[in-house]
């Protein structure tokens, strides 16, 4: 790891002066960077850590919204989102292990969006609002790629707002090695429909399953499913499975979020 | 009643006390005053030219002491190779040049091609970013068949090809097999890979080098299964230093599995730069870095052939195998497809024809040699499968087709067709404690359960022969080893009747300190708290070959019994003149000498207390003091053997196996820690389930490493675990060392994984799919593919 400044500041104004600076990096659970800058993959001259900033941490519900602070870990949404959105706290129970539970918060995971994260299909499956610094931005809007999102150099994520649905579950089949998803997806069910988001599979991220959302909306059942193939040019193949066993399990996996949807 | 001491007892491991607390004493925990840090630069091409160096800025910078490269070690000798192949045509196999650090050419991602020593890591690590190295890179050798074609790009161009050996075991027996595999009623032929593997030991290597100007003396620290054999290998063969001015210390090792048993370039590099600076030089591995400098395993892709006649019996084996060497000749790779392996084809049974090719290859990947189990997991995984897959052709029961070609209890001693003679053994009886534990009849009940849940369920058995304790030297000697394979060890009784025994073995996890203590403790009649095991330091234990091929109660351990028993008959001359008997009339029980059919004794104490106060001593016929050496060398290799039944639930929409059950029912021989022989059995369960399931080393056609990190390299969880019933009360002693043991250590992972993948395809074939294979690990996607084609 190469050497680096570390700043600590308490409000959102401190944070996002202190990202100003060339070279500067926010912090959050350090899950992801750390690794990183011990491999001298990144070498940030500024970390800001954000858990010390105020109003950035916790889990809060009303009016059918579920709202978590960027710098929650997934320690806490599992265990404080358990009975506001269990499909929510159950996919935070779900992601690493302990230690990575402990530390990783939900503003992290969604700056980093990964492509075989968790995180991201919550909150595109939910519809949720990525509340920054500057703005709120849409799911829909907000993830743009693999590793690619909305937000720009300095934005810092200060918390997510999830519409709860009426049912929803993530079902997620686990690479192997990681653990992170092979191929996770959630579905929600929403008066006005139902949504549909997959992660681990494809090239580009996360992404809504627009087919099934639509025979879901129709008729909540996974037979609703059953004649839906989703095509498996763009998915994601490594020495874990190929494309069409990830197409596959895309498929599988809603199937069985829609029957164990709570 | 189980005893609570002695052999045969289960005390708790006395060495865990430390290993549970932070107090072990682990080669990263020697720091040294004065110490540098060695960063070592690696290739990050499989295969290039190396065209240019340039180190200027890096040296320039401060705190750098030094960056060396190959011409720094013109005078040393390179990597040395312990064991040498003769191919089917006598000749010598082709030993390729492997320096410490890479000459001209760079032959493997990983491969070392400069070191900077500096004031602190990370300073070694920054000046390492500040070297410029031009490479030219080549094409890259990765499949195996391809690298021995005609104009293949070869790895090493002074070598006439890629092809390391030829190998044919039996080589007379060659057209004999022929015929009778064209004449049989039925042969059974399959197509398989003994999949790659990284060791992955929980602590990474290590190794801090030492020397003292004062006296001339090097010492280095390392990670080592053996560090005689380091010592011997280094000391004469790379750097020209003589035993008695070269110590090597492996204290606590976290781990080896082979791993550990093989001379590295980064233990020459920092004995030979501690001269060179005079400052000691410390290497901590990190993980990463393991996965790409730490001997991988296993790497076989093989075809095997088996007949048989009328009734089942099987008449003849063939077998070609291609054996991944990676691009140098690690200390004892060519060993292990060939007489660890070749040797092992007859696995329980009656076959009188076998031959066994083996193709070594060179290819651009980091080098291959013994990991637990060494060449056996690769034979018996072919022998057990491919009986599997005869007994479906042939539509007899699995179990059924082992038990008619078993060689039979009283067949003992048995000749094999491959060389070597088992002495004892009884498979039937390990296959009926195996059944009986599994739950073997009941099965279908269970099978329809999963059915009922949309599950395939399956049931996988398959018998093992090990050989451990591979001897005797005379043989290896013309086997090809280029070294002996016995072991030493001393026994020195102190004054006041404490034992502190030095052995040449050395654990790694296995509980040395307990079990070898155990039998002294037995044979002595004292408490085993008296008794110290000292190990894994040059200056203090005599000689020693070191812990691998589970060897080290059958080889180790004779010997300590050897000294034991000299140890025994001193005190008994010591103890006849104390109490004025004949020797011939003196007992030792329970630490007292008494006389036999008197009420006359002396205690142990007593008696050590007069060998070092001879006061009233046959200083006339025996020497003061009470010590004793010796070195064993066994007549023969052990045998362990057993059945493995396991148990899965393949999920049919997902390909994802469960794990259900897994039941060993092992013959060790005699036992003497009964705790740990299970958790030995556990281990090596992990490892060879591990392998069946879930772990891959994977290369791209461009000689990238993917499997580069535990991201991507599955290693087994805890949770991956199933229930294990482990079981070794089927018991049939070896006959020809002195506690009739066999060993326990690689069991586990030779046996389990053809009972995994015998499981799996049990599973497809009763749910009506007729998959005839699927290679480990037999991962989600590989069993769905190979459900759908
Ligand atoms: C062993 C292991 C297993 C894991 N398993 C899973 C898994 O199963 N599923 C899963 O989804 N993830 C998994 N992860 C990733 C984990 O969830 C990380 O916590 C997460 O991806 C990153 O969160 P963090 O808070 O640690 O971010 P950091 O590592 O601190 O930062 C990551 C990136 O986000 C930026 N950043 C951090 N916080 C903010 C913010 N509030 N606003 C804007 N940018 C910010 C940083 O600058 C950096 O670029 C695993 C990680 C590990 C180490």
């Amino acid at each position: 790891m190469n050497n680096f400044e570390f700043v600590k500041p308490s409000t959102v104004e401190e944070a996002s002066a202190a990202l100003q600076s060339e070279g500067a990096q926010a912090l959050g659970g350090g899950q992801t960077l750390l690794p990183t800058m011990k491999q001298r993959l990144a070498s940030p001259e500024t970390l800001v850590s954000l858990t010390g900033v105020e109003g950035m941490v916790g889990v809060s519900a009303s009016d059918g919204t579920v709202t978590v602070g960027g710098t929650t870990t997934h320690a806490q949404v599992a265990a404080e989102a358990a009975s506001a959105y269990p499909a929510l706290a159950a996919l935070a129970g779900q992601i690493g292990d302990p230690a990575v539970r402990n530390r990783g918060t939900i503003g992290g995971s969604l700056a980093n969006n990964d492509p075989a994260a968790c995180y991201p299909s919550a909150a595109l499956g939910s519809g949720a609002s990525i509340s920054t610094n500057k703005r709120n931005i849409a799911a829909d809007d907000y993830f743009q790629g693999m590793f690619e999102t909305a937000l720009e150099e300095d934005e810092i994520i200060t918390s997510v707002s999830f519409p709860v649905p009426e049912a929803a579950s993530y079902q997620k089949f686990l690479q192997p090695a990681s653990r992170f998803a092979l191929t996770g997806v959630f579905v929600a069910k929403f008066p006005g429909g139902v949504r549909v988001a997959v992660t681990g599979a494809s090239n580009n991220g996360v992404f809504r399953w627009t087919e099934a959302e639509e025979a879901l909306s129709k008729e909540f059942r996974a037979d609703a499913l059953m004649d839906l193939r989703i095509n498996h040019l763009n998915m994601i193949s490594d020495l874990h499975g190929s494309q069409e066993y990830r197409a596959h399990l895309v498929g599988v996996m809603t199937r069985r979020a829609v029957e164990s949807a709570s | 009643m189980p005893k609570d001491s002695g052999i045969g007892a289960s005390p708790k491991r006395r060495e865990d006390v430390r290993f549970l607390t932070g107090t072990g004493n682990y080669t990263d925990d020697i720091n040294i005053h004065g110490q540098a840090y060695a960063w070592f630069i690696r290739s990050d091409a499989a295969h290039g030219k190396i065209n240019n160096i340039d180190a200027s800025a890096a040296e320039a910078m401060d705190g750098v002491l030094k960056v060396f490269t190959s011409a720094d070690f013109a005078e040393a000798g390179g990597m040395p190779c312990g064991w040498q192949v003769t191919d089917r045509h006598g000749e010598a196999m082709q030993e390729p040049k492997h320096p410490i650090l890479a000459e001209g050419k760079v032959r493997h991602v990983g491969d070392p091609i400069a070191v900077v020593v500096a004031d602190t890591p990370d300073l070694a690590r920054d000046a390492a970013e500040a070297v410029e190295i031009d490479i030219e890179e080549l094409e890259a050798v990765m499949d195996m068949k391809a690298a021995v074609a005609d104009g293949a790009t070869k790895v090493h161009d002074d070598l006439t090809s890629n092809l390391c050996y030829d190998w044919g075991f039996v080589e007379e027996n060659r057209e004999a097999v022929d015929e009778a595999i064209k004449s049989a009623a039925h042969v059974t032929t399959l197509e398989l890979v003994n999949n790659r593997l990284v060791a992955n030991p929980m602590e990474p290597r290590v190794a801090v080098g030492d020397y003292n100007r004062a006296n001339d003396e090097h010492t280095l620290y390392t990670t080592s299964q053996n560090p005689h054999v380091i010592r011997l290998l280094m000391g004469a063969f790379v750097l020209g230093i003589p035993e008695h001015k070269l110590r090597v210390v492996a204290p606590d090792v976290g781990g080896g599995f082979g791993a550990k048993i093989f001379h590295y370039a980064e233990e020459a590099f920092v004995t030979f730069a501690a001269k060179a600076l005079n400052r000691p030089v410390k290497w901590t591995c990190s993980r990463s870095e393991a996965f790409i400098s730490d001997a991988h395993g296993r790497d076989h892709v093989t075809k095997i052939e088996l007949a048989m006649d009328e009734n089942h019996k099987f008449t003849a084996i063939r077998t070609d195998t291609y054996a991944n060497m990676g691009a140098y000749l690690s200390t004892f790779a060519p060993s292990v497809p060939t007489w660890l392996h070749g040797t092992l084809m007859a696995g329980n049974y009656t076959t009188p024809l076998i031959y066994v090719n083996v193709k070594a290859v060179f290819t651009n990947t980091v080098p291959v040699d013994a990991y637990r189990g060494a060449g056996r997991p690769e034979a018996t995984f072919q022998l057990e499968r491919v009986i599997d897959k005869a007994a479906r052709e042939l539509d007899i029961d699995p179990v059924e087709l082992r038990r008619i070609n078993f060689i039979q209890p009283d067949q003992f001693p048995y000749d094999t067709p491959v060389a070597v003679s088992y002495d004892t053994g009884n498979y039937q009886a390990t296959m009926d404690k195996a059944l009986e534990i599994s739950g073997y009849a009941d099965f279908e009940a269970r099978r329809a359960e999963s059915e009922a849940r949309g599950k395939l369920r399956g049931i996988g058995v398959a018998h093992y022969i090990e050989a451990c304790g591979i001897a005797p030297s005379n043989l290896v000697g013309q086997l090809g080893a280029r070294a002996g394979l016995y072991e030493s060890a001393t026994v020195r009784v102190n004054a006041t009747g404490s034992i502190s025994v030095f052995t040449g073995s050395h654990s790694h996890g296995q509980g040395h300190e307990t079990t070898f203590a155990q039998v002294v403790a037995e044979m002595i009649g004292v408490d085993a708290s008296q008794i110290d095991i000292v190990h894994g330091d040059t200056s203090k234990v005599p000689m020693g070959m070191g812990t691998y091929g589970s060897r080290s109660i059958a080889v180790g351990g004779s010997a300590m019994v050897r000294a034991t028993e000299k140890i025994i008959n001193k005190a008994k001359k010591i103890a006849a003149h104390l109490m004025e008997a004949s020797e011939a009339d003196i007992e030792l029980k329970d630490g007292q000498f008494s006389v036999a059919g008197t009420d006359k004794s002396v205690a142990w104490g007593d008696v050590t207390l007069a060998a070092y106060v001879p006061h009233n001593y046959p200083l006339e016929e025996i020497e003061p003091g009470l010590e004793e050496s010796a070195f064993y060398d066994p007549a023969n290799f052990t045998y362990p053997s057993g059945a493995y039944i396991c148990e899965v639930e393949v999920d049919p929409e997902t390909g994802e196996v469960d794990m259900l059950g897994f039941t060993a029912a092992d013959d060790f021989g005699n036992v003497i820690n009964p705790m740990i022989v299970e958790g030995q059995v556990h281990g090596g369960l992990a490892q060879g389930i591990g392998q069946a399931m879930m772990e891959n080393c994977v290369y791209d056609e461009n000689g990238q490493l993917l499997s580069g990190s535990f991201m991507d390299y599955t290693m087994p969880r805890a949770d991956d675990m199933p229930m294990m019933n482990v079981d070794h009360s089927c018991q049939t002693p070896c006959t020809h060392n002195p506690l009739g043991v066999k060993g326990c250590g690689e069991a586990g992972a030779i046996g389990s994984p053809p009972a995994v993948v015998n499981a799996v395809i049990d599973a497809l074939h009763r749910a009506g799919n007729k998959v005839e294979h699927i290679d480990m690990p037999v991962s989600p996607a590989r069993v769905w593919k190979a459900m759908h084609g």
